[in-house]
């Protein structure tokens, strides 16, 4: 079976650069494809709701020219997955803009790009569940019905490997993937070699952070994997970093609610019976992972919904006696927003977050509140209006200056206000589906453009 | 001895958009058995150290290959609703420093 290597320098394309001289070790180290995941739900619902960027596209512009002008020098596929953040229409296009871009100003030699989009208008999956398909709420969230769609305004689906296969069987040499599983762009050229289904989701779970598999803890550095058959062998190129059995296990665990199973459409990655080695200073070789195949295939669908805008206002307390009665102070000036507007949570709401006591943890915070020696106050108000949210953030905020307590010393204000403004925030959206459909085939959702870049011209 | 004396990660972070997965890393092999053998993780304990019911605990596991033990805990609301106080989820670990291991 051929040996397969890919590189990859960054678990999340644009958000900080990758670094450059891990990136060029790996490229010597004769890598067949150049793989990074673009794409993550930790930067919450906004950015797929809103279908805007949540990275700046200077770094995405530096990460994409980096592995797009090596993989044409190398002579190797590249493939970027979750393109622009949520892998909606936009990010593909946006990236695939970026390549032309890049393809130009480098004079790069022609390529075939594919462009896999991932984006389902939300009345499809409504004339989906219609005809009787279940929207199924993974997790433990409930299912979904015809009101979660309602709330919802942007949906992806979540791509498994096989759009990618084919765009790579079909001769694509460059990949620009629509929202995918962070795994499958890696097992996607591994299946593609005929690796085994356990090695490849195996190498793709271990790989897609990149250097966050090695230790100790830097982020942007690059990894090589490498696929031969006898398993999955992991390899830091910063000269500072190791994989070892440690680093690459606790990896395995990473911001998943287990650590044994990794769900792809058609089937699970189970890693009970991993077996971690150290083979030399630097890498680490895995195996006994296996892949357990369902009958049925189900695609994920992330959505998200506007709920209402939102407003901030920004200010500080240092009196002892205020701090001591900061609940009575705030509840002062929840009192005056009732007298105003109404009830709260009515057409309205409003949040008082409390840095310096609780606002990190809230309901969850154990500890006792000590005196702070400050406490920093950010006051968000939702509401359907932006107008109506400025207005009522004003007064929500600025009642914190006047509040009203028996025994309060300074009668000139009892908040330090850092700018007497109320700032204008991003609207509030909320993740409306994190749930899975039924499909009689893994790629009907998705549809492959392909485009041939540049026109050489030297380099 | 306090947990954090035994462990070299403890770690919070979003494990998708519904929940908060919370690490606890322990470099040396005594030191993991030490914590594992104890009692004093369990999905009981964790549920009331977070002052949360337990059914929120969704997973409690010990991870032998990592020195690890690893648990779950479901959000209320969704990451970035509004009035979100944490979206990744990443600052919600630091009462188990304090956690007493026998």
């Amino acid at each position: 079976m051929k040996t397969v290597r890919i590189v990859t320098p960054t678990g999340h394309l644009g958000t900080t650069p990758l670094e450059k001289a891990s990136f060029e070790r790996g490229c010597a180290a004769s890598p067949d494809f150049i793989v990074a995941d673009s794409g993550s739900a930790d930067i919450g619902p906004y950015p797929l709701g809103a279908d805007r960027a949540a990275s700046d596209e200077v770094w995405q512009r530096h990460d994409i020219e980096a592995m797009l002008v090596a993989a044409r020098r190398l002579g190797i596929p590249l493939i970027l997955g979750s393109a622009s953040d949520t892998g909606t229409d936009r990010g593909v296009d946006q990236y695939v803009r970026l390549c032309r871009e890049i393809a130009a100003g480098h004079r790069l030699g022609p390529f075939r790009l594919a462009a896999i989009h991932s984006e389902i208008p939300v009345d499809e999956i409504r004339r989906r569940f219609k005809d009787g398909a279940p929207i199924r709420g993974l997790n433990g969230r409930p299912d979904g019905d015809a009101a979660t769609l309602d709330r919802t305004d942007r949906i992806v689906a979540v791509m498994g490997t096989e759009p990618i296969r084919d765009a790579l069987a079909a001769g694509a040499e460059v990949i620009i993937a629509g929202r995918s599983s962070d795994c499958a762009i890696f097992a996607a050229p591994l299946l593609e070699a005929g690796h085994s289904a356990a090695d490849a989701f195996f190498c793709g779970k271990a790989m897609e952070c990149a250097s966050f598999c090695a230790e100790p803890f830097m982020g942007k550095e690059t990894i090589l994997g490498r696929v031969d058959g006898s398993g999955v062998y992991l390899t830091a190129m910063h000269p500072g970093q190791r994989c070892t059995p440690a680093s690459v296990a606790s990896h395995a665990m990473y911001e998943r609610l287990n650590p044994f199973r990794e769900y792809v459409p058609g089937g699970y990655l189970d890693m009970t019976h991993c077996r971690y080695e150290q083979v030399d200073d630097k890498t680490t070789r895995v195996t006994g992972q296996t892949f357990v195949p369902s009958p049925t295939t189900w695609i994920k669908l992330e959505g998200a919904g506007k709920v209402a805008e939102r407003a901030l206002f920004i200010c500080g307390i240092r009196d002892p006696y205020t701090i001591a009665n900061l609940d009575r102070a705030i509840e002062w000036a929840r009192g005056k927003l009732r007298e105003r507007f109404g009830p709260i949570g009515q057409g309205y709401d409003v949040f008082y977050h409390v840095y310096g006591r609780d606002a990190v943890m809230q309901g969850m915070e154990p500890t006792p509140a000590r005196a702070p020696l400050e406490v920093g106050i950010v006051v968000e108000v939702v509401c359907d209006d932006a107008a109506r949210a400025e207005t009522i953030c004003h007064i929500a905020g600025k009642n914190l200056f006047y509040a009203r307590l028996p025994d309060v010393k300074g009668t000139a204000g009892t908040a330090a206000i850092m700018s007497d403004e109320v700032l204008h925030a991003r609207a509030a959206y909320e993740w409306t589906l994190n749930h899975v459909i039924e499909v009689a085939d893994p790629r009907e959702l998705f549809r492959t453009r392909f485009e041939t870049i540049g026109d050489g011209g030297g380099a | 001895m306090r947990l954090v004396e035994l462990a070299s990660t403890i770690r919070s972070k979003n494990a998708g958009v519904d929940h908060v997965t919370f690490d606890v890393i322990c470099r040396d092999r005594g030191n993991f058995e030490r914590v594992r053998d104890s009692g004093a993780l369990n999905p009981r304990a964790v549920a009331r150290l977070f002052g949360v019911a337990e059914d929120r605990v969704t997973d409690f596991v010990v991870f032998e290959p990592a020195n690890a033990i690893k648990f779950t805990i479901r959000r209320l609301r969704p990451s970035g609703s509004m009035g979100e106080s944490d979206l990744f989820g990443s600052q919600q670990y630091a009462p188990l420093f304090d956690v007493e291991i026998p």
